[in-house]
């Protein structure tokens, strides 16, 4: 089978934070990886620091950060699905679902990476991880992709065991920092932190910057 | 966005007056402020492109500034905001932010539908 990556999240720069290292890794490889961006990131309360955009402007604003953060990717297919930002656990679950396996139909991927549902905070970043594992699910068992999923949520260890899949990414600390960088609206306050964790100026080994945390979705696992 | 001129942001409300307009108005604390800190509440609102008509609005307080509408039936209320600009198609944006320069509110008029 042909390696192949479908990236679903709900914003731009889901991508950048705890994930840009291993797109980079599948990237320079030249495996194709395709990702499906479901908001415009038009509701955030971040403007830059000091802010330069609005409500209004904001939307455009982050497009042109996420062109540039895809293109220091590596990654040629973006598909906005243009959702309205914090509204995804409100938009019609099945359609989203069934344009999410659209997606898995037109790539065929190896390897779905997304957030994992009910362990990742923010309702967007739950309903996201939904939504692509019940498309996933549309395919029969054994012809399925392996699911990468992110947690985050406070004590989801202790219900999810320890992540099954650590990268260490730290050969592309230097570029993951370029993808955090390009979504400048966002991320311009606390560049320099991260700057120092990605670079090992800081001690904290345990960084999801510098490693990157996944655990692979039971996706053959009855509901 | 410039720091509001209460001054300036009145004659634009007194324009506004006596035509059906399309509001854009939110609160928001951030989808993380529970996760960061479990002890604090977070509440948050907007509704977009709901349209209301104004008998008069005024601008109030020192900055941060207060604004309140009245309506044939009721009422709009926004306090917290801190700059304001009117853009290239004629809306009148305000916001409020924070001290690190996030947002906390925003209120919005025009007489166009905003982009859904």
């Amino acid at each position: 089978m042909n390696e192949q990556v479908l990236v679903v999240f709900p914003h731009p720069d889901d991508e950048a934070f705890g994930v840009a290292g291993t797109i980079l890794a599948h990237t320079q490889e030249g495996i194709p990886v395709t990702y499906v961006c479901l908001t415009l990131g038009d509701m955030g309360r971040n403007l830059g620091s000091p802010p330069f955009a609005n409500r209004e402007t904001l939307s455009d604003i982050r497009k042109t950060e996420l062109d540039e953060a895809c293109r220091q990717l590596g990654i040629s297919d973006l598909r906005r699905f243009g959702i309205r930002d914090k509204m995804v656990e409100f938009t019609d679950q099945d359609v989203l679902a069934e344009r999410i396996f659209d997606v898995i139909e037109d790539v065929n991927p190896s390897l779905v990476i997304t957030f994992y549902p009910g362990y990742a905070v923010h309702p967007d970043h739950d309903a996201a991880g939904f939504a692509a594992v019940n498309a996933v699910k549309k395919l029969p068992k054994g012809e399925r992709p392996t699911v990468y999923a992110l947690a985050f949520k406070e004590g989801c260890e202790e219900v999810l065991g320890e992540p099954d899949v650590v990268r260490d990414v730290r050969p592309f600390a230097e570029q993951k920092l370029k993808v955090i960088e390009a979504h400048q609206s966002q991320t311009s306050g606390m560049i320099e932190s991260m700057r120092n964790q990605l670079l090992g100026l800081e001690e904290d080994v345990k960084s999801h910057l510098t490693f990157e945390r996944f655990w692979t979705y039971p996706v053959d696992e009855d509901d | 966005m410039q720091p509001i001129e209460p001054i300036e942001v009145q004659r634009r409300l007194d324009m506004l007056a006596g035509e059906p307009l399309y509001i854009h108005l939110e609160t928001t604390n951030g989808a993380y402020a529970s996760h960061r800190d479990s002890s604090f509440f977070s509440a948050g609102t907007f509704f977009r492109n709901a349209q209301l008509t104004f008998l008069h609005g005024k601008i109030t307080g020192d900055g941060p500034f207060r604004i309140g509408f009245e309506t044939e039936l009721g009422w709009l209320y926004a306090e917290g905001l801190t700059d304001w600009t009117v853009d290239s198609e004629e809306r009148l944006l305000m916001a409020g932010h924070d001290q690190e320069g996030k947002l906390a509110i925003a209120l919005e008029f025009s007489r166009k539908p905003f982009p859904k």
